[in-house]
């Protein structure tokens, strides 16, 4: 029975020491938070800020896997060999041009879905809802192969359903040019990705205060005034969550490319070169070199946006 | 809402359902295609077969799926519970408890989420070789983490702090041992949150392609996605177009399965840390 007896009232209130005296109270709650906390924190550390720094290791020596006798220290001459080489700028081109692409189109189309939620009547809202769901938890590589073999010169349908399209005939190889083949893969990517946008836009549009649009409405707003001048402007911090999210998602894009186009054709990601270096390649120095400098493009664009457009972290959450 | 806005929106609405199930049904489609149909250029098949189901699963390609599919559940169940045991813990302190550090760590998760997984696959590749966890179903299950630890956090705290946590007070009040408030009072307030946030963190992991392809080498912890990558080139059979698809239904299956019956919380999970984080 004794431990049924805490007083309540302790446990529930966070206790914010006064004066700086730190209590023994306020020590322990201490102790335990990190007791529990601690593990996920220290996987966490162990399982991403581990391999970068070996990354960062690795990418100091000329290293392959398959000649480890002649590993040698060589300084920031991989560096200076990737930022030299036209095909790492190709690469960051590219991926940049995906990320733009993909995060413009999804972010109007996302908003877009999101209106028809909100609007949808309740008795089709579920239905809605269930199949917004399905390209999220679709796996990509499902999605690029679908995609891929719509297109596909042999297997696909596009080709004899858009005939009628100027430019579009039966022998239309989409993956042949880089253009065409770049147009397939931000179609896969804006298809498996808007859904997550529109949610979190539909969540952020939930709590545009309905007085604001009433008053709008009073005094005369037409639909296309409320939507600029309330609607948008209420829902900031849900937009740049969902953009800042989706950009850096965008920006690692892999699997798509991979399936589609092997990076043929002048499609490679940044990702997909480091994975070339690595992995098919095993240079194993020269491909950590490109990792870490995805690594800090990554950091990069996170820094812009929380200090260019002061996203709320607080606000923000882990989303892949 | 006048008649005609309302015809309207349920548009709208149909549109997005196209929107969402047309690839889907395509690569059905196309799975029920017959090798000697695959090429006819038309969206639906000319004769519906079940071959290419067959080839995966008992025909040439099983020893290649099957295989596949066996560590993709497993990997990805093990890591799923991993995950969620830690951020259990985790969660209940950054909801209920004060400490400093609590934003460190909410931070780090962030910093974790937002990792290319690439960076990560160069050192692992090369650490996994030496210690002998290359082409291991641990040697997945760790940097598995890395994808499904961060958000589990993040939903899982954000369900956490909902929580009427005077509750178990009042039960205690009410002559409850400490033992029954939790586990008549807080347990069944918490479930729900815990259980989204483990198909949430299980749809991530059973997603993931990059740590598949680089980190095994053969059917021992090969996931599907992997698999499915490589069925394009090391393949024996002809055209393996329509064995890939009727793979990528299989694969399907079950995240349509739990959307399906989940969709709500699903929802709830996917918005909640955003909004009200």
């Amino acid at each position: 029975m004794s431990q049924t007896t805490l007083p309540p009232v302790e446990k529930t209130q966070p206790v914010s020491s006064p004066g700086g005296a730190i209590s023994d109270r306020s020590r322990a709650e201490r102790k335990l938070g990190w007791l529990l906390a601690g593990p996920a924190f220290v996987v966490m550390l162990l399982v991403t800020a581990y391999p970068i720094l070996q990354a960062v290791y690795y990418s100091l020596f000329s290293y392959r896997l398959t000649d480890p006798e002649n590993r040698s220290f060589n300084g920031l001459a991989n560096y200076w060999v990737v930022l030299t080489d036209p095909l790492w700028w190709q690469s960051v081109f590219i991926t940049l041009l995906i990320t733009v692409i993909t995060v413009a189109v999804e972010l109007v189309l996302g908003f877009a879905l999101a209106l028809v939620m909100v609007k949808a009547l309740r008795n089709i809202r579920p239905v809605v809802r269930a199949a917004i769901l399905i390209p999220y938890a679709v796996i990509t590589v499902v999605s690029a192969f679908a995609w891929q073999f719509a297109f596909n010169i042999t297997t696909g349908f596009v080709n004899s359903w858009f005939a009628w399209l100027p430019g579009v005939e039966s022998t239309t190889d989409w993956f042949g040019g880089t253009g065409t083949s770049l147009f397939v893969i931000c179609l896969a990517e804006i298809w498996k990705t808007t859904p997550f946008i529109s949610l979190l836009l539909l969540a952020g549009l939930a709590q545009v205060p309905e007085v604001l649009q009433e008053a709008a409405k009073v005094d005369g707003a037409t639909r296309w005034q409320r939507l600029w001048k309330v609607t948008i402007p209420n829902m900031k911090a849900a937009i740049m969550v969902a953009l800042l999210f989706r950009t850096l998602d965008a920006f690692r894009v892999f699997d798509s490319i991979y399936i589609m186009t092997a990076g043929a054709n002048g499609t490679e990601s940044v990702s997909f070169l480091a994975y070339r270096q690595t992995i098919a390649r095993v240079e194993i120095g020269l491909g950590s070199a490109v990792s870490v400098l995805l690594f800090l493009a990554v950091v990069l664009i996170a820094f812009l946006f929380i200090k260019g457009f002061k996203v709320d972290l607080a606000q923000a959450r882990g989303e892949r | 809402m006048s008649t005609r806005s309302k015809v309207w929106w349920v548009v709208g609405g149909v549109l997005i359902v196209i929107y969402c199930l047309f690839p889907i049904a395509w690569i059905v489609s196309l799975s029920l295609k017959a090798p000697s149909d695959v090429a006819n250029g038309q969206f639906l098949p000319t004769d519906p077969s079940w071959t290419n189901y067959s080839t995966i699963l008992t025909g040439a390609a099983s020893d290649l799926f099957l295989p596949a599919l066996r560590n993709s559940f497993g990997i990805c169940l093990i890591a799923t519970a991993i995950s969620c045991i830690l951020s259990m813990f985790a969660a209940y302190a950054i909801a209920r408890l004060d400490f400093p550090g609590k934003k460190l760590i909410l931070g780090t998760a962030l910093a974790v989420a937002i990792f290319p997984v690439i960076s990560i696959v160069t050192p692992l590749f090369n650490l996994w070789r030496q210690i002998g966890l290359y082409d291991t179903w641990p040697g997945l299950i760790i940097p598995y983490l890395s994808l499904t630890l961060p958000i589990s956090i993040w939903t899982m705290s954000a369900f956490f702090r909902e929580i009427p946590w005077e509750m178990e007070q009042a039960a205690q009040v009410d002559g409850a041992t400490t033992w029954q408030a939790f586990r008549k009072v807080i347990v069944p307030l918490a479930a729900p949150g815990v259980f989204t946030t483990a198909i949430i963190a299980f749809f991530i992991a059973w997603n993931d392609f990059a740590y598949g392809i680089s980190l095994t080498s053969t059917d021992r912890s090969r996931p599907v996605p992997a698999a499915l990558g490589l069925f394009t080139g090391a393949s024996q059979f002809e055209d393996p177009t329509g064995a890939i698809a009727a793979a990528a239904v299989i694969v399907t299956i079950p995240v349509v399965v739990l959307v399906l019956l989940f969709q709500r919380r699903i929802v709830a999970g996917l918005t909640n840390g955003a909004v009200k984080g």
